[in-house]
């Protein structure tokens, strides 16, 4: 993983975020108060706008100015919290002498586990990280089982996916979402279906690279 | 989507320099990153207050700055929570040396944002979290009750203590105590439209009015048919005194505050409708507090607020106070 990786992907996400901004948007709309859409277009232009100014650091450096533009670019828990995941990911250890997909998942896993801390929200309450833990998860499993990289990925892609989905008839106790207590069942959270899609694009990129 | 505005890009930095213009003898306006502070610096040995929040609400919370309220302001964009940068550089600017207290309204993004730059910032700082909103219930495996109007409230008390010589703690314990001393419930018959999304937060009939409505158009706790004021707002004032339980012949202030959409004439209504109530539970109104303060954009609704006070609260409620919004005193 380089920082030409890293861009490259925001790019890609960018599209498919695109062309789902209506479908978020209805989501948010109906369980919250309908900002989320705007706040990750903002973010993943801001960060390919950091194009030119990260393209030459070093891993550690260009991740933490990720962070920063996430944070200080998004504003509300989006920016927090991503914010948090790069952050965390940019402290990772020896990453600016190399990034293998080992190395990548280990800090993206640590980047999630920082980011459930921060918003003190586990598998089961109704937002993103019904998405970003079973992922975490499965990656880390995979590598630990020595499978195969592609097989790796086309599994976190599912994981994703079913966890995206569980969000539905799940009751919300974390984020606006909570405020509507029953009436959010039934709706799937679309933080989660955001992050579902930004793994999706990730993943299908390098199965097909 | 029918607003004043240019474009929705430019929308709160044109809004923000016209509050910083029309009132440049209380407020200076700062920007990239944006923050408004009072347009004299922190006195020496004074902790001083900043709070901020998502962009709609005005005036709270620029409209709060000056002498005897806040010190400092971080406007997020239109509902959403401001970021660490603009916390961090509205510290540096307003902390005379005596400590930060933070006034941060319960919602999961302010809290991160603000929990953020208290973890990043050098010196001393405390946090008061507002939770006054009785129409959610609470709870520690929740996100808990929202911050609504009451954060006026506290902003007002907790700034008179800090201008007379509060300590960092004591303003704290003293932000803690108003805040559990209040009770808020809100109703809103039309929705708001964020100028970026350009169409309504939610959809609601010509015949209904969502009861317990948040300040950013989040649903609340039922959706009803209209109702007369006198029932609406004895509905709100039950729901509160449930929560507060204040005590006969208790003094209270009612604070009436506006969504944005609702004309005066109404909002004095609803005052009188809450009098009525009020008077016949035999709960004294000692402070009274009547307008726009806390905003849902343009959305047409109301919401009372009472807090239980005391000797202490009283005083700090009756001191000198000159900000754009709220003006006695001086």
């Amino acid at each position: 993983m380089s920082v030409n990786f890293l861009i490259h992907r925001a790019k890609e996400i960018q599209a498919v975020i695109d062309a789902n901004a209506s479908e978020i948007e209805k989501l948010d709309q109906e369980i919250g108060d309908g900002d989320h859409i705007f706040n990750v277009q903002r973010g993943i232009k801001l960060v390919i706008e950091l194009e030119a100014v990260i393209k030459d650091l070093p891993m550690s450096k260009a991740l933490n100015q990720i962070a920063m533009k996430v944070l200080s670019g998004i504003g509300g828990s989006s920016g927090a919290l991503f914010g948090t995941l790069f952050m965390t990911m940019a402290k990772g250890n020896d990453i600016d002498n190399g990034v293998d997909y080992k190395k990548a998942i280990e800090i993206f896993a640590d980047g999630v586990e920082a980011v459930k801390q921060r918003g003190k929200a586990d598998v089961g309450e109704k937002t993103m990280m019904d998405v970003l833990i079973p992922v975490s998860n499965c990656l880390k499993k995979g590598v630990d089982d020595n499978k195969d990289v592609k097989e790796i990925l086309k599994e976190a892609i599912e994981v994703a996916e079913k966890g995206m989905f569980s969000t539905k008839d799940l009751l919300a106790t974390k984020g606006r979402a909570s405020f509507l207590g029953e009436r959010a069942k039934g709706h799937i959270d679309p933080g989660a279906r955001s992050s579902q899609l930004m793994i999706k694009t990730v993943c299908e990129s390098v199965l097909n690279s | 989507m029918k607003k004043f505005m240019n474009s929705a890009d430019d929308f709160l930095k044109e809004s923000l320099q016209g509050f910083g213009a029309a009132h440049q003898d209380i407020v200076n306006c700062h920007y990239d990153p944006n923050f408004i502070t009072r347009a004299t610096p922190t006195k020496e040995g004074k902790v001083a207050l900043i709070s901020g929040g998502g962009s709609g609400h005005e005036p709270m919370h620029g409209g709060l700055v000056g002498y005897g309220m806040l010190d400092a302001a971080c406007p997020g964009f239109v509902f959403s929570s401001p970021t660490p940068d603009q916390m961090l550089a509205a510290a540096e600017k307003v902390d005379s040396g005596a400590g930060v207290l933070f006034i941060v309204k319960n919602y999961s993004g302010d809290v991160m944002n603000f929990q953020m730059a208290a973890e990043m910032m050098q010196g001393p700082n405390e946090s008061v979290l507002t939770n006054d909103d009785v129409a959610v219930e609470d709870s520690s495996f929740t996100t808990g009750r929202r911050g609504v109007a009451a954060t006026v409230v506290v902003e007002k008390i907790v700034g008179s203590l800090a201008e007379h010589g509060g300590s960092l703690q004591e303003c704290k314990a003293l932000g803690d105590k108003v805040n559990k001393n209040s009770g808020s419930m809100g109703v809103a018959f039309s929705s708001c439209t964020v100028p970026a999304a350009g169409k309504p937060n939610f959809d609601i009939g010509d015949d209904e009015m969502e009861f317990g409505v948040g300040i950013h158009g989040e649903p609340g706790r039922r959706r009803d048919k209209m109702k007369s004021a006198q029932e609406i707002t004895n509905e709100l004032l039950e729901a509160i005194n449930e929560d507060l339980k204040p005590e006969t012949n208790e003094e209270i202030l009612l604070f009436v505050n506006g969504m944005g959409g609702t004309p005066l004439t109404e909002l004095y209504l609803i005052f009188d409708n809450a009098k009525n109530m009020l008077d016949k539970k035999n709960i004294k109104i000692s402070r009274s507090l009547v307008g726009n303060y806390c905003t849902s954009l343009e959305m047409q609704g109301a919401s009372i607020t009472l807090t239980k006070l005391d000797e202490e609260l009283l005083k700090h409620w009756d001191s000198s106070v000159h900000t754009a919004a709220m003006r006695w005193g001086v």
